[in-house]
C-alpha cells in the first residue's frame, strides 16, 4: 500500500509517467518486434491515466502518447499501429453497448447487427456492387466516406429503434434472447440476400470498398488510426454528456428500478429507445470506418461470438464506466491479437531454435499440442480468473463499486 | 483506484525488467532465416480443415528444405491461427509482414479471411498462395502477390454439371453449405447445369450440421435423379447418410471438399458410389499421390483434410521460388512473388503453372467415384472421367 | 404449387420436429433450471451437452472395439450408455458450478454470464485437445447399431427410425422424471423454494449450496442424455458441435418462460416443429425464393412476435413487476 500512495503524489508519479513513455519509447524502437516492449508502452499510457496528475497535464502526456509516439511506433512496426486501431474501433463499440447494458441496463447480445449495418451501408454504395441493385454510377466517390459516417450512424440509430419498439415490454433475459434473435437475424439476412435481389453478395461478400481520400499523403494505416482516435474521442465527449444529462440519469433510474422510475415520471418509452438509438449509432459510425479500412467485408465479421466479446469487454472494464469500457476493448483486443499471439509465436520459435525444456526438447511436441491452437482457451481461463478475483471489472463506474461492496456486505451478515 | 494502480505499477515494473532480459530471438547464422508462414483457423469449428493446411505446409519444408539449407539458409515454418476472423487476419497479416524474416504466406482457408488480408501483404508485395479459396474475386483483383493452387469455382462447378450430364441425370436437386466456397460451387454448377438442359428441381442453402431430416423430406417427395452438395465433407457425410437412411435413391455428387477418407468414415456404406470432383487424384493411380498420403499418415498418424494437398503443393511452389530468389544471394519479397508465377511444378494435384493473375493456366480436373466403405481404402477410388479445363477468359 | 405434395409431407415433418423438439426440450430443461434457482444463464450449458456426447461415443467406440458392441442387446447399451453420459455431464456440471459459480454468487448478473463464456471457451478446446491425443480426431463418429436404423414404414412416404423413437420414449420418460421430482418430493420442494427466495428458503432450514448444486447436477444430466441422443440420432460430434444446439436451447426455454420446467419442454417442442416446418416448407410454398437457409430467421421472427404478446413466455408467469 505503501508504495502506491507514494506513486499517489504528483511529484513522484509525473517524472515517473514521462520516464515510463521514455523507456517504452526507446524499448519499442530498439526491439520493434517484441510484444513486451509494446505491452510497456500501453502500460505507461495506462499508468498516466491512474497516477495524480494535474488535469491538463494528464491530457498533455496522453496526446504525446497517443497523438506523437503511437504513430511513430507504427513507423517501426504496423502491426502495433493495427493493434491501436483496432483497439480503437472495439472501444467505440464497447462504449457504444456500455451505454444500453452498462447505464440502461437493458442486456443486449445482439449488438454486433448494428455494426454489420454501418458496415454494408457504405460497402454497398462505396464498392461497384450497387450497381447491381441500381444499375449505374457506383461506386461512389471516395469522399462520400465522410457523408456515410453520417448515413452509417443514422441506419443504425434506425435499426436501433426497430429493435427497440417490439422489445420494449420486455425484461431482462426474455430481452437478452430477442436481441440475440435480432443479431442472428440481420447476419443471416446479409448471408442470404444475394437473391431474389442481390443485396448484399451473400457469403462472398462485397469488395473492394472505396477509402476515403486521405490528406498530406499519409500512408492509409496511419490515417485509419487517426480516424478512429478522433472517433473514439467524439464518442467518448457524447458518453461524458449523456451520462450526466436529463437521458443519462433517467436510464440509470430505469436500470436501478424500473417502476420506481416510471412513478417519478421517466418517460420509459422514450429513454429505452433513444438508449437503443445512441448505441447503434456509435456501432454504425464504426461500422462505416471498418469496411473502408478491410476493403472488403462478408457475415462472417458479425457473428454472436463478436457480440459475446464485446460484451466480455464492457463487463471486464466495468459496466456503465466509460474508461473501463475502454480498458476492456484494450484488454481483450490487446490479448487476443497481441499477447496470446506473441506467445505462441515465441514458444513456436523456442521450437524451432531446438530448445530442450527439463530434457526434452520442444522440437519433438506432437503437432496435437501446437500452441497457437490453445489461445481462446487461454483466453477462457482469463475470462473465469478475472471475473472471480476482479467481479466489478478493473474501473468500475464509482456508483456502481460501492454497491457491490455494500451487497457484498450485506451477505456477509446473512450467512453468518 | 489504489489497488488498481499499485497493481499496473507492478506490472509495468515486470514488464519492463522482461525486456530487458528475455534475448531477442533470431540469432543470425549462415546467410539468414527464411521464414514460410501459414494463416489458417487453428481453433474453432473450422480448426480441422485449417490444421490441415498447417500440417500441409509442415510436410513440404521437412522434405523439401535440404537445397536451402545447403546453401546455409535456415529455413522455418510460423502457423498463425485467423480463428476464420477477417479482423484477427487483418492483425496476423501485419504482424507477418512485420517479420523481414517471412517470405510467402500460405493461406488461407476462407476467402473472407484471404481477401483484406491479401491488401495487406499487397503493401509490401508478400506473396501469399492459397491452398484453398476458390472465391473468383481472390485473383480476379489481379494482384501480383497473391496466386492459388485450387481451381475456381467457376470452374469446379462446370466439371460437375458436365459430368452430371453425361449420367444422363435429367433432375437434379442443389444444396449448398451457406459458404463463399460451397454456395459458389453450386451457384456455377447450378447456372451449367441449367444451361446444358438439366432440370434444377431445387435449390437451397443451409448452416445446419446435424439434423437434415426437414430439408431430406421435401428431397424424398421430389425424388431428384441426383443431388449435388456444394460444401465440405464434415456437413455433406450426415447429409448423405441421413439421405440413404431415409430411403432416397438418387446419386449424390459433390465437390474437392468431400475429398476426405473421413467422408466414408461418416456415412459408410451410404456413400458408396458418390461422385465427386477433385484436383487430387487418387492415390491408387497416383504415385505422388500416394506417397503423399503415406509420408503425411507417418508423420501425423492421421488422414489428410481436404486442402493439406493444396497447402503442400503451395509450400513447394513457394519453396521453389524462393531458391531461385536466393541465387542472387539475397531474397527480397518482391523477388519471390515474381519467382512464384515463373515456377513450372509438377505437384501431387497435377502439373502447376500459374496465369498472369494467378490462377493455374490449365486445371486438370478429375471425377472420382467412391469404391468402398473402409476409410482405409479411400485411395481405391476410381477416376470415372478427366477434364482438362482452364479458367474463364478474363473479362473486359 | 403442389397441394398434394405439401399435405402428403406434413406428418414426416411433424415427426422431424417432434424429434429436434424433444432434444431442445432436455438440453433447455439444463438452462431453466439453474435460471429459476440462480437467474443468470448458464451459457457453459451448452458444453455440458456436448461433453455428455463424447463420453457416449467413447464408451460406444470402446465396446465396439472390445467386439461387444454388436453382441449386448441393443437397449442394454443404449441404458448404459445414457447413464454414463448422465453421470458424467452431471459431475462436470457441479464441478463449474463450484469453481466458476459459487464465488460469484452475490456478483451483479452479468458477471457469472462473462464466467460462463470464459468457462465454455476454455471446455471446447480441452475436450479438443483430448481428443486429439488420444484419438487424433476432430469429429468423431457414432457407431451404427444396426437395429436401430431399422425404419418403420407408416406409409409409402412416412417412415420413423427406431432411433427416432427412442429418443422420443427417452425424452418423455426423463421429462416424466424430472417433473415428478420437482413437483412431489422434498427434494423438488426445496428446490422450488430455493427458487422462489433463497434468503427465505436458508431461513427454513433448507441448505441453500447442496440444493443449487442438485439443480445443476439434474440439469447436467438431462443434458448429458440429450449428448448421448444426440449422437445417437445424428451420429456426428465434434467440440463446437453443441454451441448451436445449446443456443436453440436456450431460446426454446426463454420461449416457454425461462426458469418454468414445463415451459421449456413446450418451448422445446414449439422451436423444434417450427424448424422443421420452415425448412421443409420455406422453399416450397415462395418457390424457391426463399429456402432452408430462412429457417432461424423464421423461427427467431415467431419468438419475438410470440414474446410481444406473451412478454413472459408461453407458460411464464403474468407479469409481476420486482417492487
Amino acid at each position: 500500500m505503501r508504495g502506491a500512495r507514494v506513486i499517489r503524489r504528483p511529484l513522484v508519479a509525473i517524472p515517473l509517467s514521462v520516464l515510463l513513455l521514455i523507456v517504452s519509447g526507446a524499448a519499442v524502437a530498439s526491439f520493434p518486434r517484441s510484444v513486451l516492449a509494446f505491452l510497456l508502452f500501453q502500460g505507461a499510457i495506462l499508468f498516466i491515466y491512474l497516477a495524480a496528475m494535474p488535469g491538463y497535464l494528464r491530457a498533455a502526456l496522453l496526446a504525446v502518447a497517443l497523438l506523437v509516439m503511437m504513430p511513430i511506433i507504427g513507423a517501426y512496426n504496423v502491426y502495433y499501429l493495427e493493434i491501436a486501431t483496432q483497439v480503437g474501433i472495439f472501444a467505440a463499440l464497447a462504449l457504444g453497448l456500455n451505454i444500453v447494458v452498462g447505464l440502461a441496463g437493458l442486456l443486449d447480445l445482439g449488438y454486433v447487427a448494428f455494426f454489420a449495418v454501418g458496415a454494408y451501408s457504405w460497402a454497398i454504395f462505396g464498392s461497384p456492387h450497387a450497381n447491381q441493385i441500381f444499375g449505374g454510377g457506383f461506386p461512389l466517390a471516395p469522399g462520400w466516406f465522410y457523408l456515410f459516417i453520417f448515413v452509417g450512424l443514422a441506419v443504425a440509430a434506425l435499426a436501433g429503434v426497430l429493435l427497440g419498439l417490439p422489445v420494449l415490454r420486455l425484461h431482462g433475459d426474455y430481452l437478452a434472447i430477442v436481441t440475440l434473435g435480432f443479431g442472428e437475424v440481420i447476419r443471416v439476412l446479409a448471408n442470404n440476400l444475394d437473391k431474389p435481389i442481390n443485396f448484399t453478395n451473400g457469403p462472398k461478400g462485397i469488395t473492394p470498398i472505396n477509402r476515403p481520400p486521405v490528406p498530406f499523403g499519409l500512408p492509409y494505416a496511419e490515417y485509419s488510426y487517426f480516424l478512429v482516435l478522433l472517433i473514439v474521442l467524439v464518442v467518448i465527449v457524447v458518453n461524458r454528456r449523456l451520462e450526466d444529462s436529463h437521458i443519462g440519469r433517467a436510464w440509470e433510474a430505469i436500470r436501478e428500478d424500473q417502476v420506481a422510475a416510471q412513478a417519478m415520471g421517466v418517460p420509459l418509452v422514450r429513454a429505452k429507445l433513444l438508449a437503443f438509438a445512441c448505441g447503434a449509432s456509435f456501432a454504425g459510425v464504426m461500422g462505416v470506418v471498418f469496411a473502408a479500412k478491410q476493403v472488403f467485408i462478408n457475415p462472417e465479421s458479425f457473428t454472436f461470438l463478436e457480440s459475446i466479446g464485446v460484451l466480455a469487454m464492457v463487463i471486464l472494464g466495468g459496466m456503465g464506466s466509460i474508461p473501463g469500457a475502454v480498458l476492456g476493448a484494450t484488454i481483450v483486443t490487446v490479448l487476443n491479437l497481441q499477447v496470446l499471439k506473441g506467445l505462441s509465436l515465441w514458444l513456436n520459435e523456442l521450437k524451432n531454435a531446438g530448445v530442450v525444456i527439463l530434457g526434452y526438447p520442444l522440437a519433438d511436441l506432437p503437432t496435437q499440442l501446437e500452441p497457437a491452437k490453445y489461445e481462446r482457451m487461454i483466453f477462457g481461463v482469463i475470462l473465469v480468473v478475472m471475473m472471480i478475483f476482479r467481479p466489478q471489472g478493473f474501473l468500475p463506474a464509482r456508483r456502481r463499486q460501492r454497491e457491490i461492496e455494500v451487497t457484498a456486505e450485506e451477505h456477509k451478515t446473512v450467512t453468518v | 483506484m489504489t489497488r488498481t494502480l499499485r497493481i499496473v505499477s507492478i506490472l509495468l515494473l515486470a514488464a519492463a525488467v522482461a525486456v530487458v532480459t528475455v534475448p531477442m530471438a533470431g540469432d543470425a547464422h549462415g546467410k539468414g532465416t527464411i521464414k514460410v508462414a501459414t494463416q489458417s483457423p487453428l481453433s474453432g469449428g473450422q480448426a480441422a480443415l485449417g490444421e490441415g493446411i498447417k500440417l500441409g505446409a509442415q510436410l513440404a519444408i521437412d522434405k523439401l528444405k535440404g537445397p536451402l539449407e545447403k546453401a546455409g539458409w535456415k529455413v522455418e515454418l510460423v502457423p498463425f491461427d485467423d480463428q476464420a476472423k477477417p479482423d484477427v487476419g487483418v492483425a496476423n497479416a501485419k504482424n507477418i509482414i512485420a517479420d523481414k524474416d517471412i517470405m510467402v504466406v500460405i493461406g488461407h482457408l476462407n476467402s473472407g479471411v484471404a481477401i483484406p488480408s491479401s491488401e495487406v501483404y499487397k503493401e509490401q508485395t508478400l506473396a501469399m498462395i492459397s491452398p484453398a479459396n476458390t472465391n473468383p474475386t481472390v485473383t480476379d483483383r489481379k494482384l501480383p502477390n497473391v496466386s492459388r493452387v485450387c481451381g475456381r469455382d467457376d470452374v469446379q462447378g462446370v466439371v460437375g454439371s458436365e459430368f452430371a450430364k453425361g449420367q444422363n441425370a435429367k433432375s437434379v436437386y442443389v444444396i449448398h453449405d451457406k459458404t463463399a466456397y460451397g454456395q459458389g460451387i453450386a451457384d456455377f454448377f447450378k447456372a451449367d447445369a441449367e444451361k446444358k438442359g438439366l432440370k434444377v428441381i431445387g435449390f437451397e442453402g443451409t448452416e445446419e450440421k446435424s439434423n437434415f431430416d426437414p430439408i431430406l423430406t421435401p428431397i424424398k417427395a421430389k425424388n431428384p435423379d441426383l443431388i449435388y452438395f456444394g460444401g465440405i465433407y464434415d456437413q455433406g457425410a450426415p447429409f448423405f447418410k441421413q439421405a440413404r437412411e431415409k430411403g432416397l435413391k438418387s446419386k449424390f455428387m459433390g465437390p474437392d471438399g468431400m475429398d476426405s477418407s473421413d467422408l466414408t468414415k461418416i456415412a459408410g456404406k451410404a456413400v458408396v458410389g458418390m461422385y465427386y470432383t477433385s484436383a487430387a487424384g487418387p492415390a491408387s493411380a497416383l504415385p505422388k499421390a500416394k506417397s503423399f498420403v503415406d509420408e503425411f499418415k507417418k508423420k501425423f498418424s492421421k488422414n489428410p483434410e481436404p486442402y493439406a494437398a493444396e497447402a503442400y503443393d503451395a509450400t513447394a511452389i513457394a519453396l521453389k521460388a524462393v531458391e531461385a530468389a536466393a541465387k542472387s544471394g539475397k531474397v527480397t519479397r518482391e523477388d519471390v512473388s515474381a519467382q512464384i508465377r515463373k515456377v513450372k511444378h509438377s505437384g501431387i494435384t497435377g502439373d502447376i503453372e500459374f496465369d498472369g493473375k494467378g490462377d493455374r493456366k490449365k486445371a486438370l480436373y478429375f471425377v472420382l467415384q467412391v469404391a468402398n466403405e473402409d476409410p482405409t481404402k479411400w485411395g481405391d477410388n476410381k477416376i470415372v472421367k478427366q477434364l482438362t479445363i482452364a479458367p474463364p477468359a478474363e473479362k473486359k | 404449387m403442389d397441394v398434394e405434395l405439401l399435405i402428403g409431407i406434413l406428418p414426416q415433418v411433424v415427426i422431424d420436429g417432434l424429434i429436434l423438439g424433444f432434444m431442445y426440450a432436455l438440453i433447455a430443461l439444463g438452462y431453466t433450471m439453474v435460471y429459476g434457482v440462480l437467474e443468470f444463464i448458464n451459457f457453459a450449458h451448452s458444453e455440458v451437452f456436448i461433453f455428455g456426447a463424447f463420453v457416449g461415443v467413447e464408451i460406444m467406440l470402446g465396446l465396439k472395439s472390445a467386439g461387444v458392441l454388436e453382441r449386448f442387446p441393443w437397449i442394454l447399451v443404449l441404458v448404459v450408455v445414457l447413464l454414463a453420459g448422465m453421470l458424467a455431464s452431471a459431475l462436470l456440471a457441479f464441478t463449474i458450478e463450484r469453481v466458476a459459480y459459487r464465488p460469484l454468487r452475490h456478483a451483479p448478473r452479468l458477471i457469472p454470464l462473462i464466467s460462463a463464456i470464459g468457462v465454455s471457451f476454455f471446455l471446447q478446446d480441452v475436450i479438443r485437445l483430448t481428443e486429439s491425443i488420444w484419438r487424433n480426431a476432430f469429429n468423431l463418429v457414432y457407431p451404427t447399431i444396426e437395429s436401430l436404423n431399422v425404419r418403420l414404414e407408416i406409409t409409402e412416404t412416412i417412415d420413423v427410425s427406431i432411433k427416432s423413437l427412442v429418443v422420443i420414449v427417452a425424452a418423455l420418460l426423463m421429462l416424466w422424471a424430472l417433473h415428478a421430482l420437482v413437483n412431489r418430493t422434498k427434494v423438488g420442494t426445496a428446490i422450488r423454494a430455493v427458487a422462489e427466495d433463497q434468503a427465505a428458503a436458508s431461513l427454513m432450514g433448507i441448505n441453500v449450496n447442496r440444493i443449487i448444486s442438485l439443480t445443476f447436477v439434474i440439469g447436467g444430466a438431462m443434458g448429458g442424455a440429450a449428448g448421448v441422443l444426440f449422437g445417437v440420432q445424428y451420429g456426428l460430434i465434434n467440440p463446437y458441435t453443441g454451441f448451436i444446439p445449446g443456443l436453440k436451447a436456450f431460446t426454446a426455454a426463454v420461449l416457454g418462460g425461462i426458469g418454468n420446467i414445463p415451459g421449456a419442454m413446450l418451448g422445446g417442442l414449439v422451436l423444434g416443429l417450427l424448424e422443421a416446418f420452415a425448412a421443409s416448407y420455406l422453399s416450397l410454398l415462395t418457390g424457391g425464393a426463399f429456402g432452408a437457409e430462412y429457417k432461424d430467421i423464421f423461427a427467431f421472427s415467431i419468438l419475438i412476435l410470440i414474446l410481444i404478446f406473451r412478454p413472459k413466455g408461453l407458460l411464464g408467469e403474468v407479469v409481476r413487476e420486482r417492487a
